[in-house]
């Protein structure tokens, strides 16, 4: 979509969860940047967006999105998947170091290059920590860092040596390079499918229990307290993780953490007659998990929420539960299921905002997910009182989702990524 | 926030409450169990007949879908297949067979393409069996041979034939299931059938490394570590097999030590009830889990679990194929009563 020079987006809701600001405003976007917030803004020869009734926020943070490049088996590509992005209110979002793997300059440049191209919203690589994600060989960080990657990580792949970690982890904080984690000790999740709890043990499915995560977690933190690297704990899914976080925090430790939305909606029940759509990796766990998690949200234990997205095709999934590929298509939904947590009370409305808009950004320490006059404008205009059936708006090449026949609340009807519209609905 | 997924009982039942396929016990009403056991009785005295066959799924294509190898069960399904009349292929898909590239999904087309009328499925993968019947043409009857640790609910039917057999019913009974439940298919599925049924008491008794976790809360049974505690009053008796493997991972030190701690031999098996009857789903390991002198002594009716599971199934199948053909097409039904 060709860039225009003046947008004037006028009488939506501004809600900007990082200033705090909620008002019906005007917003003036001028070569790309947002120029001016206020009541009544006047720009001859701008075009202009009646968003009256509809909120303005800013463009949504993913934090973790397995991106689609060729190798990666997943479904779609860079293009497909960027689109679903934008048409869901995403402006950003960290492609997850598994596909490639981004070890390579190479790969940094062709995901840079796929998606610039596209245009659709603004892809930010991390780094694989080692080479080949394999836990041992340290990868050329500074290098990737240097090529366009925002920090480094494993993408759950583990580095089970202790001593390679540590290494690591002091490597990347000489170049002050942020390490994302999603703690699962390999050997305790080794063969599980499911949260080791009721619904597995009646189902017959192999379990991987909480504690795989926390072990891991802890073993993490210490690390990170001992190198005094920045670090970001990616999908947390048990309430195990959560006195480890807090006490973390409290110690001042540099460290943030996310979850993904789905393990604040879905508990192990959901995989009831071997629902597939619902095997992910770390498996969704117990009803007090969940709640517990939701309450970190909210106290901001865990900083940020993301869609996790794993685009598969539809062959990934039909076959028995424990065959199946893991992972949920989840560009299409985090926005709308973000606004279900709203509706049915369980997320006070500016900390869901913020926790897909300005603290993501700060777990990645980008500049995005915030409505600042003189920087690039980056925003979302959104019809909340709209729903629909996904199903017939779905833009992932994966299909994969147990929302797809779900009504959800949300329309987005225009993006603009970094002053250029990435999306317009029609 | 509930999706709410088929249970398994709808995927089962016909919408008036027959069966059609036979994947678990689970959420199967106490009067549809009973009509299998009664079905079943029906059925053992044909085979000491001299024509040992009954006419009742004759035309009909049965094929073993085994996934995982098995002598037995694979036999008591083949052999009840014929005492109904059914012709029966048997295809044992190895492991490496499905690697090679073919899906299960190619597997099923394929094989539908030869105008079966019932899988008989062993895969395993829990869950399995669910798939296959949720894409398997209307009208072809999936009957579950066991699948992963999650259910082999004909051995749990003919369990509960056995029990019913000695015991005369299921109130009052207080039943131990001995050993590896973890990794047990037919333990998940003899709980829930014994539960339905009525029974008094189900007790799992073993250490916690062979025990899956929130087993009674999630399974409805009574969790014991102790075979002396565990055996106490108890009416039946039921040892699982150990597999050797779990030796080598960890689960336990040794078969020694596991065999002095929860093996059944005369001496622990004096805690039950005088009149306590002892099973075991076969094949058994003496010396790991059951002594010699129980297994083949008074108490044990390990034998008689075997004849009655060709009457369990015959009567599964038979009931299955009625069920699809009544909810297939209803006239076509009557006219195969006439």
């Amino acid at each position: 979509m060709a860039a225009k020079a003046h947008l004037l987006i006028r009488k939506g809701r501004v809600i900007d969860p990082a200033s705090g600001r909620d008002e019906v405003a005007d917003l003036l976007v001028e070569d790309g940047r947002l120029v001016r917030i206020g009541a009544s803004l006047d720009a001859p020869g701008a075009d202009i967006v009646d968003a009256d009734g509809q909120w303005v926020i800013p463009g949504l943070v993913d934090a973790c999105v397995h991106l689609s490049l060729p190798d990666s088996g997943r479904a779609g590509d860079v293009t497909s998947e960027t689109r679903a992005a934008a048409a869901g209110g995403i402006t950003h979002l960290a492609a997850q170091p598994d596909c490639g793997p981004v070890d390579s300059t190479a790969v940094v440049r062709l995901i840079r290059e796929q998606a610039g191209q596209a245009g659709f919203a603004r892809v930010l690589p991390v780094a694989a920590l080692t080479q080949d994600l394999d836990g041992v060989q340290l990868a050329e960080m500074a290098t990737l860092a240097r090529a366009g990657c925002i920090a480094v990580g494993q993408a759950g792949a583990p580095v089970a040596d202790a001593l390679v970690l540590k290494r690591g982890l002091e490597y990347a904080a000489t170049f002050d390079l942020p390490v994302m984690f999603r703690p699962q000790d390999a050997a305790l999740a080794a063969g599980g499918c499911a949260h080791e709890g009721p619904v597995a043990t009646r189902l017959g499915l192999p379990g991987i229990p909480a504690v795989a995560e926390s072990v891991e977690l802890a073993r993490d933190l210490l690390l990170v307290e001992a190198t005094g690297v920045r670090a970001h704990f990616q999908q947390i899914s048990s309430r195990e993780s959560l006195p480890l976080l807090r006490a973390a925090k409290a110690r001042g430790l540099p460290v943030t953490a996310d979850v993904s939305v789905h393990h604040l909606l879905l508990d192990e029940s959901a995989l009831e007659g071997f629902n597939s759509h619902c095997h992910v990796i770390p498996p969704l766990r117990g009803a007090a998990d969940r709640e517990a998690l939701l309450a970190a949200v909210a106290d901001g234990t865990i900083d940020a929420v993301c869609s996790q997205h794993q685009p598969a095709g539809s062959f990934s999934k039909t076959a028995p539960f424990p065959a199946t590929r893991p992972g949920i298509s989840g560009l299409d939904t985090l926005l709308p299921l973000m606004l279900k947590l709203v509706d049915d009370g369980a997320l006070p409305l500016h900390r869901a905002l913020e926790a897909v808009t300005a603290a993501p950004a700060r777990c990645l320490g980008i500049q995005a997910g915030h409505l600042e006059a003189g920087r690039p404008a980056s925003l979302c205009v959104l019809a909340a009182a709209e729903s629909r059936t996904l199903s017939s708006h779905w833009l992932s090449a994966g299909r994969n989702s147990p929302w797809l026949h779900s009504r959800l609340p949300g329309a987005v009807k225009l993006t603009v990524c970094q002053g250029k519209v990435s999306w317009l609905s029609d | 926030m509930t999706l709410a997924p088929p249970p398994s009982s709808r995927v089962q039942l016909t919408d008036d409450g027959k069966l059609r396929h036979f994947l678990s016990v689970e959420h199967l009403s106490r009067s549809l169990l009973e009509d299998i056991l009664d079905t079943a009785a029906s059925f053992v005295d044909v085979g000491g007949r001299a024509i040992k066959k009954v006419p009742l799924l004759r035309g009909k294509t049965v094929v073993n879908l085994f996934f995982e190898s098995s002598t037995r069960t694979r036999s008591t399904f083949e052999l009840a297949a014929k005492r109904l009349s059914a012709d029966v292929l048997n295809l044992d898909i190895a492991k490496s067979a499905t690697s090679k590239g073919e899906t299960l999904l190619d597997t099923l087309r394929n094989l539908e393409a030869m105008a079966a009328d019932m899988f008989v499925v062993r895969h395993q993968d829990s869950g399995a069996p669910f798939f296959i019947a949720n894409e398997v043409t209307p009208g072809v009857a999936v009957i579950n041979a066991g699948d992963g640790r999650h259910a082999h609910p004909t051995q749990a039917m003919l369990d509960m034939y056995t029990i019913r057999h000695y015991k005369g019913g299921f109130a009052g009974l207080r039943v131990a299931i001995v050993g590896d439940v973890l990794h047990s298919r037919v333990a998940r599925s003899q709980v829930h059938a014994l539960n339905i049924l009525g029974a008094e008491e189900v007790r799992l008794i073993g250490p916690r490394t062979l025990l899956p976790v929130a087993a009674a809360e999630s399974l409805g049974v009574t969790v014991c570590h102790d075979m002396t505690q565990g055996l106490k009053d108890v009416d039946v008796v039921i040892m699982l097999r150990l597999q050797k493997e779990r030796m080598d991972s960890a689960f336990l030190p040794s078969e020694a030590e596991f065999f002095r701690l929860y093996g059944l031999n005369n001496e622990k098996l004096r805690h039950a009830k005088p009149d306590a009857i002892v099973m075991h789903p076969g094949p058994i390991n003496r010396g790991v889990e059951i002594a010699s002198e129980v297994a083949d002594g008074p108490r044990s009716v390990i034998l008689n679990q075997v004849t009655f599971g060709i009457a369990v199934r015959m009567a599964v199948m038979s009931m299955a194929i009625s069920g699809q053909e009544s909810s297939q097409n209803p006239e076509q039904g009557d006219q195969h009563g006439r």
